[in-house]
């Protein structure tokens, strides 16, 4: 084996590594809002994400905000379901604890559809923005 | 807690802190940047709504 393709063999196995690393920052940084930055050791920015996208979609339940079901042959309803995804963990949590069902009466059900979507939206800018930082373009 | 204009106020509170803390990394510029966003938010929230307020709903 030559020190040519070592070399070669050599950077192929860091890519795939530096590739994994940066696929599990992701999946961190999607499941626990914050957390990317954290890993990162950006602690001031990863608290403030933390706090704010968590206030913001418990926000949004408390006001009787839904969480919109992946229904493909509505697309507004399909978008709003992928909206609430983007927060992670908390929308597990509210899916498996049945919460999010939304009061289409409530006085501040487009409040909190609102929140709980923008919270989502939110996080995945701040995922991208761990991304971001880890392949060095901030 | 059914205030709009209170709502209105804590959304964009949450929205400008979030976008000032991704835009900028000095604390001094993320305070300058999320104050000149949040008063932005609420300006524009309070303009929009006098402008239709004359309109039926």
């Amino acid at each position: 084996m030559t020190i040519k393709s070592m070399t070669t063999k050599s950077t192929a196995a860091t890519a795939r590594t530096d590739s994994g690393a940066l696929a599990l920052l992701c999946l961190v940084a999607w499941a626990v809002p914050g957390a990317g930055h954290l890993w990162l050791g950006r602690r001031q920015k990863g608290v403030v994400f933390l706090a704010a996208l968590l206030v913001m979609f418990v926000l949004g339940l408390w006001l009787e905000g839904r969480i919109f079901p992946l229904a493909l042959s509505e697309p507004l309803v399909a978008l709003a379901a992928i909206a609430n995804f983007g927060v992670g963990v908390p929308w597990l949590l509210a899916r498996m604890l049945d919460l999010g069902g939304g009061t289409v009466t409530a006085v501040t059900y487009e409040y909190g559809n609102c929140f709980l979507i923008v919270a989502g939206l939110l996080n995945f800018l701040v995922m991208l923005d761990a991304y971001d930082i880890a392949t060095g373009r901030k | 807690m059914t205030s709009h204009l209170l709502l209105m106020v804590v959304f964009a509170l949450l929205v400008s802190t979030v976008f000032a803390v991704l835009l900028r990394d000095e604390p001094r510029d993320q305070l300058w940047t999320g104050a000149r966003m949040f008063a932005a938010f609420v300006g524009v929230g309070l303009l929009l709504g006098w402008l239709m307020y004359p309109l039926p709903l």
